[in-house]
């Protein structure tokens, strides 16, 4: 395998992470049943205070608790909306993606153009070592590393974890969850605002490691869809939203790489549509059951074990609201 | 306290808090709220020709947010207006650049609106197919369809349109003065044909859902598609007409923004313009007439506020602050006051899940 | 455990769900609760079981007074219900769904609640792989599961909701049994609420009747089936008279037609309707009935045959096309298909009246005032349909439908009303089939089908039989036809 393409390689997995950790983020928020719609607003909006408490501060660590503080803040909006009055979820949610956007924009008017030191490139000894994927997964910044944690430990807890089989009956079918004990109002108000603190981090991600300092319009405008996208994508699976993540980024990759071919005769303002035809093309492989059939074809003891998987159906309870009596 | 005084009280007092806050963020900002609000109300009313600039966000605003009332109703959230808008005013400015120099204004103008209205009516049939053949939803359509718009948009004027002296990827040449909405006045810089339409589109969508069968379809289709099918309601065919009449509609504004107030294709020349009308649409629950008056009031807003940036140093941003959080506030206040309405709701059956997003599945 | 109810009253707005109700259930015994639709018997059970709480009353388990405020706190008090849709999560499979709710930390201690599953299944007689996933399994088997799970709770009173809907009789007895032996061997108390006299009859060592909210008697059983209608009722119903049937030429064919499902196949099926027949399709839930009703109004698409209405070749056509060929469907779930919320009853005729362009608004409220007074519709022109009760809801459909359709096909006609309603229903539907309509409809309500059908079709698992005589068929006959018993004994 040549440098360059391990370079490439590790760069994919380096400019997936936000994406990985707000699809992550939203998996959780929707397997409770909650749909926040405000990704692309919030992303935004965490990024700028993240960046701005970073800069103001000198300290990283700061900068990604406040911008966590902000995506936690708006998804309580959601959740406060949605279940104590009532409210869709999504014009709610539609809001705050157009207000965060231009409180972002306007809040970070004078940190414009601005940048700063980004998070620190930290190898983990040994495994860093380990040739090929020591250099494509263990040669980043720390965030790198907590995607990978979050990965695992999200999916440990939603197929692991007493709590994990709540949450996942809880965005499924509350009564049966309430039935059993749960307290479902309260619950969903903790999964909406976990999931919004991590959309948060993954704006402070943008920020601080994969395109460091703040400029107008923010780089990161549209990811929010796209995460948003790459969770259906995911069928509400860790593993399988971490896949769509890569995907997106590794496609990207491809095509700055055909940005920089002199010989390709592509107009370099159409190659910007591409993410956007992706993710409808991802979106149809879903919706039209062409995955579901592709998946189909792998051995039946494959199928049984990766069963949790390979299903594609939303929660059943997304966005619908719980009134214990 | 009376109903009336209530009621009230639920609309103004969000109103106020949004104020409120916005003027809090002008703080923080580090500029002075009181004279952030002055130049904006100066900015929109100063002169006739301050005026007629906010008329000029107003008739695309008021275009759009009609449209919207239309897809709303069919139970469609119709995102890609935005994109809609935009392949509006290419296709009417693809009209414009062709037959500018050769057709006089009278048989332009409506030749570039009714591209512009196969252009925007075009785009949005497509994220109707999607929706109701391919099972995407519109959200993720619209946004995708919007982005593609831009690109496009942005292909052109770099592109094929850039100009002969050579581009600077902000926009193409002018177009010749006869492919334009001719002005009132230099005093009033609106095109009252562009007015004329606006308010026709008003009264025709407001008629059309009150008073036909079609509109009659599109609200059974929007409030339960499978019982719509089940009494004889062709509910793709209304959802699909929905979709084509709201993005034709948006296509008129796109040709309005690229004809008359700029006069030539510009990136995201929607200027958020769509996106806007659905929070009109969504503060005033899909009622014609409150959607033209708070259409006008956001108009205000936008109109207002473009002088920001040279009067203040500000960023026009802020307009967007003040409206969103004037539309999360009242949202949230509608919440609070059926909440508040229903002290001890009865019910039924206990524990049960209501369905409260609008349902819009289409089925065949 | 021994369970007394004092003076429990419950009101849902305007009624009064259950108006002083004081019952006293003993250990060991096998109880019915009986009651027609709205009598309050679910409400009751629930306060019970603690899925709601009553306004004012006493629980006094063994004695002591028990205040519980959920579902869960009641199952600590020994208390558990299963729900006629068992509460369970779909995706989840059979382990997952036993365990959750178990008590426990953070693990989901699979390989205890493995074993707990295990040995209750094996000493009842339930068959559960812990692998499956609940959306593969049979209402049968979910409620084994949902059974299994509360004992394995420690539930010593168990709250059965209408637990025979929808299973087979081979699930039915082994039901049965496992409730016996949990009554007999380990004092429980059981509760059934049913409207099925038979099971009733089958099971119940005694019966209470609810009759509009209040206790209005109990029997010891054995007692006949005339016994507990007439405490149902206040007076024994006398046996419908049977309409005699005009038949006229054919009017509906299915020639060969075969549906095919992920998960049924319906091979070969045909049938011919004559103007003025009424044909009843029975069968367990998702048997195959559904299909073939849906598919003589287009809703569900034969892969091979031919489906002829008047005389119209429709094979492959879309609904409304049949529509247009003279067929009206009625759906089961009224306000999910058939009536669309938020429309006023209004618009509901203006939907189906209007043939320009405009909606002649004044006009329509003339023809809807004159059609609820026709059909009874306890509403006004302005009412939304879900502010309507349910036999409201279904007589405006009843309005909506054409007047002298060439087919009717009705998913449950009267389903969720009350014996009034569905015989006012039944006499409209009779006086449309007197006018040459042929009726198409399923039910799960074996004297239903028994009653007004001409013919009966049978389905289980996709297969289907007629029964040979349905003027001499029993509820017993079609019960173990059901059940997927198609030998010539079973006939």
């Amino acid at each position: 395998m040549t440098p360059e393409l391990l370079n490439i390689l590790n760069s994919i997995v380096f400019s997936a992470t936000p994406l990985v950790i707000a699809g992550i983020g939203e998996t959780i928020t929707e397997r409770a049943g909650v749909v926040n719609l405000s990704l692309d607003g919030s992303l935004a909006l965490s990024a700028m205070v993240g960046f701005a408490t970073a800069l103001v501060t000198g300290n990283f660590l700061f900068g990604m608790i406040a911008a966590m503080a902000v995506g936690a803040a708006i998804a309580l909006i959601i959740a406060l909306a949605g279940i104590e009055l009532r409210q869709d979820q999504v014009a709610i949610g539609f809001v705050l993606t157009l207000l965060c956007a231009d409180l972002a924009q306007f809040l970070g008017q004078d940190y414009t153009g601005q940048s700063s030191r980004s998070l620190p490139q930290t190898p983990i000894p040994l495994l860093s070592e380990i040739p090929i994927l020591g250099a494509i997964f263990f040669d980043h910044p720390v965030i790198v590393y907590f995607s990978y944690f979050l990965i695992i430990m999200t999916w440990y807890w939603l197929f692991h974890t007493r709590p994990g089989l709540e949450l996942r009956a809880i965005g499924e079918r509350p009564q049966a969850a309430f039935a059993r004990g749960a307290d479902v109002n309260r619950m969903r108000y903790v999964y909406t605002v976990l999931g919004g603190a991590l959309v948060g981090l993954a704006g402070a991600a943008y920020t601080l490691a994969i395109r460091p300092g703040w400029s107008n319009p923010p780089s990161m405008r549209g990811d929010g869809w796209i995460a948003l996208a790459i969770v259906i994508f995911g069928g509400w699976h860790p593993f399988r939203v971490v896949l769509g993540a890569y995907l997106f980024a590794g496609l990207r990759a491809l095509s700055s790489t055909i940005q920089r071919d002199p010989s390709i005769e592509i107009p370099l303002a159409l190659l910007n549509g591409l993410p956007w035809l992706l993710m409808i093309g991802t979106l149809l492989l879903v919706s039209t059951g062409a995955l579901e059939r592709l998946l189909n074809t792998l051995p039946r003891p494959v199928q049984r074990s990766l069963r949790s998987v390979l299903r594609s159906n939303p929660p059943a309870a997304l966005g619908t609201r719980f009134d214990p009596d | 306290m009376s109903k009336a005084v209530q009621r009230i009280g639920f609309a103004l007092v969000p109103v106020l808090i949004s104020l409120l806050i916005t003027a809090l963020i002008i703080v923080i900002a580090g500029a002075d709220p009181l004279a952030v609000f002055q130049s904006v109300l100066e900015g929109a009313f100063r002169s006739t020709s301050a005026f007629g600039g906010v008329v000029n966000f107003w008739i695309p605003l008021a275009l759009c947010s009609m449209g919207l009332i239309v897809t709303f109703t069919a139970g469609l959230w119709n995102i890609g207006v935005e994109g809609q808008m935009v392949m509006g005013a290419i296709a009417a400015s693809g009209v414009a650049r062709s037959l500018g120099e050769s057709l006089p204004n009278e048989a332009l103008i409506p030749l570039e609106i009714l591209a512009a209205m196969i252009g925007g009516g075009g785009w949005a049939l497509i994220v109707g197919i999607l929706k109701t053949r391919l099972g995407v939803h519109e959200i993720f359509g619209g946004v995708a369809l919007n982005a593609l718009a831009n690109v496009y948009a942005i292909y052109l004027i770099s592109g094929p349109w850039t100009p002969p002296e050579g581009g600077s990827a902000q926009s193409t040449s002018p177009f010749p003065t006869a492919a334009l909405y001719q002005r009132a006045s230099g005093d009033f810089p609106v095109s009252l044909l562009g007015l004329g339409i606006a308010l026709a589109a008003i009264l025709l969508v407001a008629l059309a859902l009150r008073g036909t069968r079609w509109g009659l379809h599109l609200k059974a289709t929007g409030k339960n598609a499978k019982s719509a099918l089940l009494l004889g309601v062709p509910t793709v065919q209304s959802a699909l007409t929905a979709f084509m009449v709201c993005g034709a509609l948006a296509g008129i504004a796109g040709s309005y923004r690229a004809l008359l107030t700029y006069g030539s294709l510009r990136p995201f020349i929607s200027g958020g313009i769509g996106f806007l009308a659905l929070l009109v649409v969504l503060v005033a629950a899909s009622r014609p007439v409150w959607t033209t008056l708070i259409a006008l009031i956001f108009a205000v807003i936008l109109g207002g506020s473009t002088r920001l940036r040279v009067a203040l140093q500000l960023d026009q941003s802020l307009a967007g602050v003040l409206q969103g959080t004037v539309v999360l506030l009242v949202l949230l206040a509608n919440g609070l006051r059926q909440r508040l309405a229903e002290p001890r709701r009865p019910r039924k059956e206990a524990p049960r899940a209501t369905v409260e997003r609008q349902r819009s599945v289409i089925i065949d | 455990m021994n369970i007394e109810l004092k003076h429990i009253h419950k009101r849902f707005g305007a009624v009064l769900a259950n108006d002083d109700i004081s019952l006293t259930f003993s250990a060991g015994r096998i109880v019915g609760v009986l009651g027609e639709n709205g009598a309050g018997k679910s409400t009751l059970m629930k306060i019970l079981s603690g899925y709601q709480r009553p306004d004012s009353g006493l629980i006094l388990l063994d004695g002591q007074p028990a205040a519980y405020h959920s579902p869960l706190d009641a199952i600590a008090h020994g208390v558990g219900m299963l729900q006629q849709d068992p509460l369970d999560i779909a995706p989840f499979t059979v382990l997952e769904n036993f365990t959750y709710g178990r008590p426990g930390g953070l693990s989901m201690g699979r390989q205890a609640a493995r074993k707990a599953l295990f040995e209750i299944a094996r000493r009842y007689g339930f068959t559960l792989d812990p692998e499956t996933p609940i959306s593969h399994l049979s209402i049968g088997q979910r409620q084994q599961l949902e059974i299994a799970r509360l004992l394995s709770l420690g539930v010593k009173t168990l709250i059965l909701d209408e637990p025979t809907t929808g299973i087979s009789a081979e699930q039915k007895t082994i039901l049965f049994q496992s409730l016996r032996a949990l009554a007999r061997d380990d004092g429980m108390s059981i509760l059934l609420v049913s409207h099925k006299l038979e099971d009733v009859i089958a099971l119940c060592d005694e019966v209470v009747v609810l009759r509009g909210g209040r206790f209005v008697g109990g029997a010891t059983m054995p007692a006949t089936p005339e016994q507990l209608v007439g405490l149902m009722f206040g007076q024994p119903l006398p046996p419908e008279p049977r309409p005699a049937a005009q038949l006229g030429k054919p009017v509906v064919q299915l020639d060969h037609v075969t549906i095919r499902t992920p998960r049924l196949t319906i091979q070969d099926f045909s049938l011919t309707l004559r103007a003025g027949e009424v044909v009843g399709l029975a069968g367990l839930d998702h048997s195959g009935q559904e299909l073939v009703l849906r598919a003589c109004v287009g809703l569900a698409r034969p892969s091979h045959g031919t489906l002829t209405i008047g005389g119209r070749d429709l094979t492959h056509k879309p609904y409304r096309d049949f529509v247009a060929a003279g067929a009206a469907f009625g759906a089961a779930g009224r306000i999910e298909e058939g009536l669309i919320a938020g429309l006023t009853t209004t618009e509901h005729i203006a939907l189906t009246a209007t043939t320009g362009a405009l909606v002649n608004w004044a006009n329509a409220r003339t023809i809807t005032e004159a059609q609820l007074k026709q059909y009874d519709v306890r509403g006004t022109p302005a009412s939304p349909v879900e502010t309507l009760s349910g036999g409201n809801q279904q007589r405006l459909l009843m309005a909506l439908m054409p007047q002298s359709p060439v087919l009717m096909a009705l998913e449950q006609p009267t389903r969720g009303l009350d014996v009034e309603s569905a015989r006012w229903i039944w006499a409209q539907l009779l006086e449309r089939r007197a006018h040459g309509t042929a009726i198409l409809f399923l039910s799960p309500d074996l004297d239903e089908l028994i009653a007004y059908s001409d013919r009966i079709f049978v389905f289980f698992a996709g297969r289907f039989c007629e029964v040979p005589d349905v003027r001499a068929a029993t509820i017993d006959q079609l019960g173990r036809l059901i059940g997927g018993d198609f030998t010539p004994e079973g006939r």
